[in-house]
């Protein structure tokens, strides 16, 4: 294993993110930090509570989830996608380091800076809602687990994109409306029976609802189910970056 | 002398069909100035590309420093520095931050001390804090060869080191090339400065259409495929070459004004004073006399256009 090359692909991610904390840090935390004072603090303190618990401590574990699967997509992408555009890809593709390597260099950093940023909106969250967690290494682990898996398809999107324009798409265009409707702001029960059966080829819900499991023993499905569901993206997103580098894809001509 | 590249057959063929490469051998000696000269779209990248691990060969075997570059890519890349063509750079980065990384990509320790002698050498030194968007082209060509130099590579590439970089900074480039040389470090070199290949290279490779054309040492090379010209300016114009001076090979210009006689300057005997002498008989008067020798960019440019030739007949 080259470490020295994981080392600095790893280091110059994370100092991306610090020379940018403005944006990379900042931004995500101010914008959930609104979700809880509207949902959690005003509109929360109007519901009901859901099995016991208060609307606003309900939502924290779907919108943490949301910042991680959107940053660690984000992260993940933009970090290949740069190096593509301003044509320094040259340098990793020269470099004496295996495809694994460059991969955990990028996917580590972009897992890195989500873990950082689930941890601080967890205390931010303490500021407006009043929350426990019963399962903390569960949750922990989802928190680590989920945001590498999504790193990983961040990094593909990154290797796809061509423009811009493309890197916003999967994040805004099927990631936000699955997050919305994967059961962040309600618990599935809530929903009509049909409409039930249809949110479960929602793939986000399994990731909401065994996060939620770890925070409050909540969940709309079996928390076995949602590890399974885990590992099953992280299979897929594995696979997707093995076959990216197998062929070249995008990368070598 | 010990080979440092050797290029067995080597072959690319793009995904769209194009051939940028065909049956390529090449051996580059270790600690010699080697220089690939050829047309845009000849296949002096793609090569340079594919012996640095950018572009996938097709066919063919590459060694660099012993190491096949495919199965033992690690040891094979370590020894290979990059300078590619384009400027591409992090613009955000400081020239020290930039450096230290391309050091430890290539899986090198932490040296600050070789940074520092490295930067100092190429006069980066009072720069290392500047992000790399503030500094000019010529100091950006700079970075790009002081990260090259980063971890300390046995080969180093440049392609077209000197585009887009004025001529003060182009001999001070050429200068410091020289320097690598004599640490040892084997230079392979593209450029569209047939002057710079005349200046810095021991050998020449002319590679055309996708094919290596020759190699050969630039001296030689010279010699060989040079050709002397002596240029007489006539007081009274010709309508022809005399007849009596048709076994010399002589050649009259669109205005009768001047007579081209082409020689081989390594021969004994270059035919000049029996030329002249037959002038005199024939009561051919001249003004002026000049020789004229060809330059490394007249070989290469009848090289390139009598294969274009072959290709086209």
């Amino acid at each position: 294993m080259n470490y020295y090359s994981i080392r600095a692909i790893y280091l110059f991610e994370m100092a991306r993110t610090w020379r940018t904390v403005l944006q990379s840090v900042a931004t995500p935390v101010i914008s959930t930090s609104l979700y809880f004072v509207v949902f959690g603090s005003a509109i929360g303190s109007r519901m009901v509570e859901i099995d016991g618990v208060s609307y606003g401590a309900f939502i924290i574990p779907g919108l943490i989830m949301l910042t991680l699967l959107m940053q660690s997509i984000s992260n993940a992408s933009f970090g290949i996608y740069m190096p593509k555009f301003s044509g320094t890809i040259y340098e990793v593709l020269s470099a004496p380091i295996s495809y694994a390597e460059i991969v955990i260099g990028y996917v580590g950093a972009a897992a890195t800076k989500s873990i950082i940023l689930g941890v601080i909106i967890l205390i931010t969250a303490r500021f407006f809602v009043d929350y426990h967690i019963d399962h903390p290494i569960w949750m922990f682990s989802f928190l680590v687990l989920t945001s590498i898996t999504f790193s990983f398809l961040g990094f593909v999107i990154g290797i796809w994109a061509d423009g811009f324009e493309k890197l916003q798409i999967v994040p805004m265009m099927i990631v936000t409306p699955l997050v919305f409707l994967g059961g962040t702001f309600y618990s599935i029960d809530m929903l009509p029976p049909f409409w039930q059966g249809v949110t479960l080829l929602n793939p986000v819900v399994y990731l909401v609802s065994g996060f939620r499991w770890s925070f409050y023993g909540l969940s709309d499905v079996h928390i076995a189910v949602s590890v399974a569901m885990t590992f099953g993206f992280l299979a897929v997103f594995l696979t997707l970056v093995w076959w990216i580098f197998k062929t070249g894809y995008k990368l070598k001509s | 002398m010990a080979s440092i590249i050797e290029i067995q057959n080597l072959n690319k063929t793009y995904d769209s069909g194009f051939q940028a490469l065909k049956h390529i051998d090449l051996d580059i000696h270790q600690g010699e100035i080697f220089a690939l000269l050829g047309p845009n779209g000849a296949g002096k990248t793609t090569l340079i590309s594919i012996i640095c691990g950018i572009v996938n060969p097709t066919s063919g075997m590459v060694r660099a420093d012993g190491y096949d570059i495919l199965s033992e890519y690690r040891q094979a890349r370590s020894k290979i520095g990059l300078v590619p063509q384009e400027l591409s750079t992090d613009a955000f980065e400081t020239v020290w931050a930039t450096v230290n990384f391309s050091r430890g990509l290539f899986g090198k320790a932490p040296n600050p001390e070789h940074i520092e002698k490295v930067l100092r050498d190429l006069s980066l030194w009072e720069k290392r804090d500047s992000k790399i968007m503030m500094l000019s082209g010529g100091m950006k060509r700079r970075v790009m060869i002081a990260k090259a130099l980063s971890h300390e590579p046995k080969i180093l590439f440049l392609d077209e080191p000197t585009a887009g970089v004025d001529v003060e900074l182009r001999r001070e480039m050429w200068q410091m090339v020289r320097g690598l040389r004599e640490q040892g470090v084997t230079i392979i070199l593209t450029t569209h400065y047939i002057e710079e290949a005349e200046e810095m290279a021991d050998r020449i490779g002319v590679i055309n259409k996708g094919e290596l054309m020759l190699v050969e040492g630039k001296t030689s090379l010279m010699q060989k495929l040079g050709k002397k010209e002596l240029r007489l300016a006539l007081r009274e114009p010709l309508d022809a070459v005399p007849a009596d001076l048709n076994d010399h090979s002589l050649a009259l210009s669109e205005d009768g004004y001047e007579l081209v006689y082409s020689f081989d300057s390594q021969q004994e005997h270059t035919g000049i004073s029996e030329l002249l002498r037959k002038l005199g008989e024939q009561g051919i008067d001249y003004k002026d006399l000049r020789t004229r020798e060809s330059s490394l960019e007249d070989i290469f440019v009848n090289l390139v256009h009598s294969n274009d030739d072959t290709v086209a007949g």
